[in-house]
């Protein structure tokens, strides 16, 4: 299988990302260091078949976010992304 | 587990009653965990079918070569198992009837799962935002809500389905019969000076030559959501 074809979207890691972050956040905007874009999470480009789950931009595939999750913690690396931006609890 | 419901030979329908279940919209997902007697878990996302209005929730789960977890709901599920479910998950790839339409939902195979959920709440809250269904299947005993779609094509709602065959095709047929491109869509996707929202759903290669496609006839793209299965492994 090819790189491309492994591909999912930002919201097919929504329910890692609401135990990590403790709502839904795929909504919310990441900004891309590498190309300066700003999109939803749910719309950037997701990995999951890593040992852990990437998100990357969806113009420049640069590393957005890395999740792992050694038994329990949740680790997060935000190599190449700026900001998140998340709607705070209504 | 309160219903299984066979829609093709190789996809099924799970209806569930779920405990304090909190509602859902239209087009989001669960997780599914399975737990084997020897502690072993495997997890899958599976997209809601039924629509947000519908007390129970149902999930359509296609049965996947090798898929260790499709099989089993697919195979050995008996009404009345319990299973491990976490949701709804998710909250972009989302279509709420006040957020209007015209809508245009292209899916591939299995992809038609949180399409339906859609369609199913547009009909349900008695929403006539226009809609038109693009579904690429490889024959016609793999449409999977072949009745439904026809009689949500037939109601009020002037719903469209345009159905393409990509593999066999029964005879006298006179719909299409080619994987979905910048022809097809031309003649059956809203022409983007409507403003339509897209939502695409299907196999990974599906959904970016039908989005790529969509944004060349005009689609912006953050009109076009959507939803790749990508490899899931079953």
């Amino acid at each position: 299988m090819e790189g491309s074809e492994m591909r999912t979207d930002g919201n097919a890691i929504a329910g890692v990302l609401q135990e990590v972050f403790v709502r839904e956040v795929t909504t919310g905007r990441i900004a891309c260091a590498g190309c300066g874009k700003v999109e939803p999470i749910g719309a950037e480009h997701a990995y999951t078949q890593a040992p852990g789950i990437v998100l990357r931009c969806r113009h420049c595939e640069d590393v957005l976010l890395v999740v792992t999750q050694p038994p329990g913690w949740n680790l997060l690396a935000f190599p190449r992304s700026r900001w998140i931006e998340i709607a705070a609890e209504p | 587990m309160a219903e299984l419901i066979d829609e093709t030979t190789r996809a099924r329908s799970i209806v569930l009653n779920v405990p304090d279940w909190p509602g859902h919209r239209a087009g989001q997902h669960v997780d599914v965990r399975l737990t084997a007697e020897d502690g072993y878990q495997a997890q899958r996302s599976y997209s809601i079918a039924s629509a947000p209005e519908d007390p129970r929730v149902s999930i359509t789960v296609e049965l996947l070569p090798d898929g260790e977890v499709s099989s089993y709901l697919v195979g050995e599920l008996r009404v009345g198992d319990q299973f491990e479910l976490r949701g709804p998950i998710g909250g972009y790839f989302v279509w709420e009837a006040q957020m209007g339409g015209p809508l245009l939902l292209v899916a591939g195979g299995s992809g038609i799962v949180p399409l339906m959920s859609m369609l199913r709440h547009g009909e349900a809250s008695g929403a006539s935002v226009g809609a038109r269904l693009v579904y690429s299947s490889r024959s016609w005993e793999d449409v999977i809500y072949r009745d439904e779609l026809q009689r949500l094509a037939a109601g009020a709602n002037g719903l469209q389905v345009f159905h393409t065959l990509t593999r066999s095709q029964p005879e006298g047929w006179m719909g299409y019969a080619q994987r979905v491109d910048g022809a097809m869509l031309s003649e059956t996707a809203w022409p983007a000076s409507s403003s339509p929202t897209a939502f695409v759903c299907g196999p990974t290669p599906f959904v970016e030559s039908v989005a790529s496609t969509l944004v060349l006839l005009g689609y912006p793209a953050r009109s076009v959501k959507t939803e790749r299965f990508g490899p899931t492994g079953g």
